[in-house]
């Protein structure tokens, strides 16, 4: 299964959670994304979605210079 | 130096032009060249479509002749490149001809991809062509009454039109006296109208206050052509009597077969907008043609092209760049057919968008024309 990483940092538009999304429709399920964002409101707004429509939540940290790392699996 | 310029969109026309008079004498003595290669002849004002899908203009004013925009030193030739071989600084085009260079500038643009979404091309208007706006204005034009759905892909290319085609609209219907017989529902891939925080906290009162309804977090799946209705990947369906749907986008598909980039973007570092990777150091990339995660506009290409342009021409007299990209675009935004306001932000700051006035909107039709200034890179 392949693994990305998206930066996202400093987006406003389109967004961490734009980015995220047409990212998604780019891999194969299992696949993971790692999507960085300085954006605090990703840490809620991207389990929201993904929440939504069915992928899954693998992690979601901080790390020391504020930039938020959240992992998310391709499921459907 | 030898420059290629491949792409003559807006970052590659405002780019060319910039750098040929910052290097004037150096292209008079034969110390550095620029060529640029396109696909076509014309250049297009692409924002103008807007305009011709609600009556407001026609196709043929947003169109020049390419080389009428360009300074004179530059070298242009309409011949597409095919194969990218930046190992050995040199492309090869259509017509067999191959261009050596010391500095290639990839601005190839992206293209709508209506067809990636099951029903959306045959089932929807869009204005990202001319042929697609004109359809667009007939079919406004023979709307009788029903709901309007306002629906987006991603990545799309100018983030603002979900919001500006919707407000336009409203006017439309408003001045043939339809609004009691029209329903406006707006769908967002996220969860509020738009994008930009501030500008999606300006635009949802603007929708109440209008009675124009929205649903969030819908990404469209496929479109029903048959039952008339949008569904999307969150499970939601919408019903629709008219349909505009914001296309997905992806970059050019000579990027993606050359292997520069997946879905057509290239991977670029977001300050020097250099190509990141082994090959990168003689090769910037600007504007839709970048993975950067900023807006797929215009403007982005042109303040990209500027400060590109201006690092090129000290490279080519210095030795080393001077500048270093921070992220600004401008965007200007059309809150209905006399109002308008507008975004401005970088990757540090973001946007704090002003209420509507029509001196903006005054100004946006001032800018419509003086575009052409634009791309001779005088304003």
């Amino acid at each position: 299964m392949a693994e990305r990483t998206v930066d996202a940092r400093g987006s406003f538009c389109p967004g961490p959670l734009m980015e995220l999304i047409a990212n998604m429709k780019s891999m194969q399920v299992g696949d993971t994304l790692e999507l960085l964002s300085t954006d605090a409101g990703s840490a809620a707004d991207v389990p929201e979605w993904v929440k939504k429509v069915g992928h899954e939540m693998v992690d979601t940290q901080q790390d020391s210079e504020g930039t938020w790392h959240i992992k998310v699996r391709k499921a459907k | 130096m030898r420059i290629l310029v491949v792409g003559g969109g807006m970052g590659g026309t405002i780019f060319a032009n910039h750098l040929a008079r910052r290097i004037h004498g150096e292209l008079k003595t034969g110390k550095a060249r620029i060529t640029m290669l396109s696909a076509t002849h014309e250049h297009v004002y692409q924002p103008g479509w807007l305009y011709v899908a609600m009556g407001r203009a026609t196709p043929d004013e947003l169109v020049r002749e390419q080389q009428s925009l360009l300074e004179p030193g530059i070298d242009f030739h309409v011949d597409p490149v095919e194969e990218f071989h930046l190992a050995e600084n040199h492309v090869k085009c259509k017509s067999g001809k191959v261009h050596e260079y010391d500095l290639i500038v990839i601005s190839t643009g992206s293209r709508p991809l209506p067809e990636n979404i099951p029903g959306l091309k045959e089932n929807s208007v869009d204005c990202y062509s001319a042929e697609r706006a004109v359809q667009f204005y007939d079919r406004l034009s023979q709307f009788k009454g029903g709901r309007i759905v306002i629906t987006v892909g991603l990545p799309h290319k100018c983030p603002m039109i979900p919001l500006e085609v919707t407000f336009a609209m409203y006017d439309f219907i408003k001045d043939r006296g339809l609004l009691d017989k029209t329903e406006f529902y707006y769908t967002y891939p996220i969860g509020r109208v738009h994008s930009l925080e501030n500008v999606a906290k300006w635009a949802a009162p603007e929708f109440d206050a209008k009675g124009i309804k929205y649903e969030t977090l819908f990404n469209m799946k496929e479109v029903d052509g048959k039952n008339a209705c949008v569904r999307s990947e969150e499970g939601g369906e919408v019903k629709f009597d008219l349909l505009v749907g914001v296309p997905p986008h992806k970059g050019q598909e000579v990027i993606e077969k050359n292997g520069l980039g997946e879905n057509g973007w290239i991977p670029t570092n977001r300050h020097s907008l250099h190509m990141e990777g082994e090959h990168g150091k003689n090769v910037i990339v600007l504007g839709d043609t970048t993975n950067l995660p900023i807006s797929k506009a215009g403007s982005t290409a042109h303040f990209e092209a500027e400060t590109a342009a201006e690092n090129v021409a000290a490279v080519v007299k210095m030795g080393h760049p001077v500048k270093s990209y921070d992220g600004k675009v401008f965007c200007f935004i059309e809150a209905g057919k006399d109002r308008a306001t507008y975004a401005m932000f970088n990757y540090q700051n973001p946007p704090q968008p002003k209420a509507p006035t029509g001196a903006v909107h005054a100004f946006k039709m001032a800018y419509n024309k003086l575009y052409w200034a634009t791309a001779r890179g005088l304003l």
